[in-house]
């Protein structure tokens, strides 16, 4: 393999890589838009999400098989029910406390993060829980890139995904009230807009995105864990960081670099792959230094 | 002097037309300081009412107040009768009370026509959201000229025009006006006074905060003027406007 191969394979899987950070990233960016907090949670709903996904399979394997097919509907499965999760999580955690200080709101999302974590302990023992699909590992050959089936579906759902929650937010009447809440809460009211429900929405969508990934990664790597939410919350925060903190585009963007920065940053010579985290967070922090609100964000100059 | 009254009492004059908006002993805090002490003021259909008054005499709560954005701690809202002192703010304003508030709050990095289409987000028929989008454009051309361009990086006066439009996509019962002149330049606080004339005449209530008591007040068709919390003195606008020595003792300098 020529080095230029080598770069084309760790181009892939930094892709595969950066469609998880970028999804979760998503739902990071856009409850840090509506109500302005980080949701330390999120990593978790994300590990929640790949256990929905692990009992989806198990729901429709039966009669869909343990293929893509039957991956795809567990998925949507976990979405869906992961979403509502989120929905419950924001009104009974963080919807009481949205008028309190910045960090008992903070505080509360650390606590719900370890709830679902201790949960998910609890009920597996803190084993590792083997997802087992059928995909198995057919692909094909673009001269020395070998470029598997499901890199390729996973990469393709993830797009997908994002391109949908892209023309939602963008063209419809809803998403823009989205963006509006975002902005300011009190005209929006003044609209008629019902911001706790528009709040609502966001964190089922928000929620149902990390499930996606959660279900795609259990196929992927073929087996899950309650702590799996933890390092990829913390890469996803720094996926939304990078790309600049509420903006959608710039989640995905930030989650597809941190991706691609430590498929890369595995294979640099004479440095240990271990030091990959030292180099991604080493970027995040070059990224600050330059661009104090990440690459896509807006400052928050605040008009008088 | 007959027609000022120079109690709170609700007027019982002469006045055309059914009580809109009507609010009765209105109290509202904020935190401790308590900013409205028993407000009652009516506006009537297809009247322009204004609520004159100094800074901090609660023009601004009164409107708050009433689109629900400071709950009233006692006394009554009113819409057509119908009590909405209880509702949330987005159900009043899903009943037609639209608040334009002051300093025009334009959506930041959304363009004109999406801070308009916001504007309708309760109108659920397309054809009429379009219908209302022409005649919001027809009566402020300059908004169409700037359709796609962020709304909150537009002129001061611009801006106006955008929220009175935002409001009007709504297709307000009764359009709360908070400072519409607040900071413009005095041609363009003309063609603001002479746009808000123009709405009224083509069938919108309106009750008007200003502090620019003069130009208020010929504007309007009846008046009450408010201060610490309180409504000092109501009357028809045209009578008020003719009692120099009130205009200066409760209205400040104005132009």
């Amino acid at each position: 393999m020529t080095w230029y191969d080598s770069f084309l394979q760790q181009f892939v899987d930094g892709l595969v890589l950066g469609s998880f950070y970028a999804l979760v990233a998503l739902g990071y960016t856009m409850v840090f838009g509506v109500i302005k907090l980080l949701n330390f949670a999120h990593g978790d709903l994300y590990m929640t999400g790949a256990f929905a996904g692990f009992g989806g399979l198990s729901l429709v394997s039966g009669f869909l098989g343990a293929g893509w097919l039957g991956i795809f509907v567990a998925m949507l499965l976990a979405m869906l029910a992961v979403g509502c999760l989120g929905v419950v999580i924001e009104r009974v955690a963080y919807h009481p406390m949205l008028g309190a200080p910045r960090l008992s709101i903070l505080i509360t999302a650390l606590a719900v993060s370890l709830g679902l974590q201790n949960a998910a302990l609890a009920m597996t023992g803190g084993q590792y829980t083997a997802f087992s699909t059928d995909l198995g590992f057919g692909g094909f050959n673009l001269g020395n890139l070998f470029l598997s089936y499901n890199q390729i579906v996973l990469v393709t759902t993830a797009a997908v995904l994002m391109i949908a929650l892209e023309l939602f937010v963008s063209r419809t009447l809803y998403g823009r009230a989205m963006r509006a809440v975002s902005i300011d809460k009190d005209m929006c009211r003044m609209m008629g807009i019902n911001v706790s429900a528009v709040i609502a929405v966001t964190f089922f969508i928000g929620s149902g995105l990390a499930a996606a990934a959660g279900t795609m990664a259990g196929a992927y790597y073929g087996s899950i864990w309650y702590f799996m939410g933890f390092l990829i919350g913390l890469k996803a925060f720094t996926a939304a960081v990078i790309g600049g903190i509420g903006s959608i585009t710039g989640a995905m963007l930030g989650g597809l670099i941190l991706g691609l920065l430590e498929s890369f940053g595995t294979h640099i010579p004479f440095i240990g792959s271990e030091w990959k985290d030292v180099f991604t967070f080493s970027i995040l922090i070059l990224v600050l230094v330059f661009k104090p609100t990440g690459l896509l964000g807006k400052s928050e100059v605040e008009r008088m | 002097m007959q027609t000022i009254n120079r109690t709170d009492a609700p007027a019982t004059g002469t006045r055309p037309g059914k009580v809109r908006l009507g609010i009765r002993d209105v109290e509202a805090f904020y935190g401790q300081i308590q900013a409205l002490r028993g407000v009652s003021l009516d506006v009537h259909e297809g009247e322009i009412v204004t609520l004159l008054g100094s800074n901090g005499a609660g023009k601004s709560t009164t409107l708050k107040t009433i689109s629900g954005l400071v709950r009233a701690q006692r006394g009554e809202v009113q819409l057509e009768g119908e009590s909405i002192a209880k509702l949330a703010a987005h159900e009043i304003a899903r009943r037609g009370v639209v608040h334009v508030p002051e300093g025009r709050r334009i959506l930041r990095g959304l363009t004109v026509k999406e801070n308009l289409e916001l504007g309708a987000f309760t109108v659920k028929d397309n054809a009429l959201r379009r219908q209302r989008l022409d005649e919001v454009y027809e009566l402020f051309p300059i908004l169409h000229e700037r359709r796609h361009q962020d709304g909150s990086l537009l002129s001061g006066g611009q801006q106006q025009m955008l929220a009175m439009g935002r409001a009007l996509m709504h297709g307000p019962s009764v359009m709360l006006l908070d400072e519409p002149s607040m900071g413009l330049a005095p041609k363009l606080v003309t063609e603001i006074m002479r746009i808000i004339k123009r709405l009224n005449e083509a069938g919108t209530t309106i009750l008007l905060v200003e502090q620019n008591a003069r130009l208020a007040l010929r504007l309007a068709h009846y008046a009450y003027v408010i201060e610490n919390g309180k409504i000092r003195m109501q009357g028809a606008a045209a009578e008020l406007r003719q009692d120099e020595s009130i205009v200066k003792a409760y209205l400040g300098v104005g132009e």
